[in-house]
């Protein structure tokens, strides 16, 4: 599905990510944990092709596709899904409205017409009830004067409607109580299947108590310093992260 | 011939041909005097400083012009909320045109000024209140009293509610050479009556029209009147428009500019308190690119206490256009419990667009809610990032944004009709088609 070589990326000059490899295959969880400012934010924006970072080395490659110098919206039509950890609030633009033009966006570059409106509803109304959203919430300003949990959920409630066949969740966990987060958890394993996978970025492993990955990476300094098993998480819940710089100098 | 002498030397002949009485009279040449002492507002006059008339003023206009009859329904007909029944007053170079127009006389007076003014049955309205709110020192305004003659006359009765819109539209045709306009609007909403009315002013060719215009309004007791002027003209045509409303107590008067097209517009909107709980609502939405120039000028005069004004200006400017707000809101020292708005947002698409805006507060009383704010900035990237995230491609995104930005400005649109109307031109204008509705 998704494969990284030897990833360097810059921002604003300074250097963030040294040569990180990684391999996700379709069907796959990875957690990629690591502490404040170790480059995992930075990972995901530059998988979604966010403008600020720059790429200085190395590849990406989407099923086997180099996808370096597509913008970010090619990227989502091909598949890529971030779900932000700070999500934007659009006063005036209902989650309703936003989400069918992110749907016919991407329809439309692949060569469909619209989703008939029928269809749509039936979608979202689904979806919405996956992650028990109430409907009155979609006819709200996107984000706008939502709770941390809300925008959380929408993001995924948005993946959701999406479809993504690669979904990166940033810091999804932050800001989320133990019940919003159960139903996030909750949204985003119905959501797995054999041909998706899904990437999560964390400080901490509860969420994965929730979502198992596959594997656990640790990112430090702007490189993967180990991978594992979920075991690992476990590893670095009980014992932080500071073994892990000691033995990565 | 300069155009301010050739003004001058026309007024004679104008007022020979006109049946009016002599207060009228005495109006415009009190009037013509005033604009012959202080000529075109310059930019050394403090109101105008962002605002040039040089390019205006050297070209050589048709003063009086004859109109054309030509004109067919379904070559206009885009123009008209045709969608609804409203009444409709029609102008076409300056020239009532009875084909186009459907006025009334039945429970309200939806008319020609031409007839208020000279008809006896209209005179007690006209001592009343023509020529009473219109500022007597203003150079623009005063140009317009001088030879005022032609424009509409609406006169809502006490209680009556006017079931349909008025559309006051004024055409021109471009078949002469540059024509100089003059409309006068009077409109009187008389207590607990209310009224929708829509302004338009719109060439059907591209040729040199300035529209000099001036509409006084007043609102009696208890009354609503909403006032919608739809700017969205060519490039080859500009608008002075000088609005003076005059408010009594307990009346609400909105008045929402949308302004998306011609080459210069200076819109001078004032508005005066005689009564207490008074709501004014002025709102203005601005969407302009290449040379084009905005202007809106606006004063709130808080003469009494307890009354509301709340003022909300959004503009977009691409390319080279410009923008200009200029807010002004006076408190006297009895207008206590005065709560003034005022806001001024604007977005920069393009370097090389430029926007003035200028709150300018006075505030005499000492028990006042008065806020002001004024933002000017650009499209964020993190939040473009974030649209383009979820596949909907930059110059949509750009598009849902600006949209989005514009929305609270359409919202309070009272008729909707005209709303879905002005979202489609918003969409046309930004140049996208989100197949949604705000």
């Amino acid at each position: 599905m998704l494969t990284i070589e030897n990833l360097h990326a810059t921002v604003n000059g300074k250097s963030i990510l040294k040569g990180v490899d990684l391999d996700v295959k379709a069907g796959e969880v990875h957690a990629i944990m690591g502490p404040n400012g170790s480059g995992k934010s930075t990972l995901a924006s530059v998988i979604a092709g966010n403008e600020v970072y720059e790429m200085t080395k190395g590849n990406i490659l989407l099923n086997g596709e180099d996808i370096n110098e597509l913008d970010a919206e090619e990227r989502a039509h091909k598949g890529v899904f971030m779900s932000f950890q700070y999500p934007v609030e659009i006063p005036g633009v209902s989650v309703t409205n936003f989400i069918k033009t992110a749907i016919n966006s991407s329809r439309k570059a692949q060569g469909l017409d619209d989703m008939p409106a029928s269809e749509m509803l039936k979608k979202i109304r689904q979806k919405a009830a996956l992650l028990e959203i109430d409907t009155k919430f979609l006819s709200r300003s996107l984000n706008e004067g939502f709770s941390g949990g809300e925008k959380k959920r929408n993001e995924i409630f948005q993946m959701a409607m999406l479809e993504p066949k690669l979904s990166i969740l940033d810091e999804t966990d932050s800001g989320l109580d133990i019940d919003a987060l159960k139903i996030v958890a909750n949204g985003v394993n119905k959501l797995r299947n054999k041909k998706n996978a899904v990437i999560i970025i964390t400080h901490y492993q509860r969420l994965l108590n929730y979502i198992a990955p596959d594997f656990v990476h640790v990112l430090h300094n702007g490189k993967i310093v180990k991978s594992g098993t979920k075991d690992l998480a476990h590893e670095l819940e009980a014992k932080g992260y500071d073994w892990i710089k000691q033995e990565s100098i | 011939m300069e155009l301010k002498e050739k003004l001058l030397d026309s007024h004679l002949a104008f007022e020979e041909q006109s049946e009016v009485n002599e207060t009228i009279q005495d109006f415009r040449s009190r009037a013509l005097r005033v604009f012959e002492k202080n000529g075109f507002p310059t930019k050394k006059n403090e109101a105008w400083k962002y605002t040039s008339l040089g390019s205006l003023i050297n070209k050589d206009y048709a003063l009086f012009p004859r109109t054309d009859t030509g004109i067919e329904l379904k070559d206009v007909k885009p123009y008209f909320l045709y969608e609804i029944d409203t009444y409709k007053i029609v102008f076409i170079d300056g020239v009532f045109s009875p084909f186009l127009s459907e006025t009334t006389h039945d429970g309200l007076d939806v008319c020609l000024l031409s007839a208020a003014l000279s008809k006896n049955k209209y005179k007690p309205i006209i001592d009343k209140y023509f020529n009473k709110a219109a500022a007597k020192d203003e150079s623009m305004t005063a140009l317009n009293t001088a030879f005022a003659m032609e424009g509409a006359y609406v006169y809502i009765p006490k209680s009556k509610v006017s079931e349909k819109p008025i559309e006051i539209v004024y055409f021109s045709t471009g078949k002469q050479k540059a024509l100089w306009l003059q409309p006068r609007n009077l409109i009187v909403v008389e207590e607990n009556a209310q009224v929708q009315i829509i302004e338009r002013h719109q060439s059907l060719t591209s040729h040199d029209v300035v529209t000099n215009a001036v509409t006084e309004i007043h609102t009696h007791k208890d009354s609503i009147m909403d006032y919608y002027k739809i700017q969205n003209d060519l490039d080859t045509a500009s608008l002075i428009d000088n609005t003076y409303i005059v408010q009594e107590r307990n009346s609400h008067a909105s008045v929402h500019t949308f302004s998306f097209g011609g080459k210069l517009v200076r819109n001078n909107l004032n508005y005066f308190h005689k009564g207490q709980n008074i709501m004014s609502t002025l709102k203005g939405l601005t969407i302009l690119k290449g040379n084009q120039h905005v202007d809106h000028s606006t004063l709130v005069n808080h003469s009494k206490p307890n009354c509301d004004s709340h003022q909300d200006y959004k503009g977009i400017y691409s390319e080279n256009s410009k923008g200009v707000f200029n807010g002004k809101i006076f408190v006297d020292k009895v207008a206590q419990k005065t709560n003034a708005f005022q806001q001024s947002n604007n977005i920069l698409i393009d370097d090389k667009a430029t926007i003035n805006s200028k709150p300018q507060l006075e505030i005499f009383a000492d028990d006042v809610k008065c806020s002001h704010g004024c933002t000017i900035g650009q499209l964020d990237e993190d939040t473009l990032f974030y649209l383009r995230s979820r596949g909907i491609p930059r110059k949509e995104a750009k598009a849902l944004l600006t949209y989005a930005f514009a929305n609270n400005i359409l919202q309070s649109v009272q008729i909707n009709v005209l709303k879905k109307r002005i979202n489609g031109q918003i969409a046309e204008k930004l140049g996208v088609n989100l197949g949604f509705d705000l």
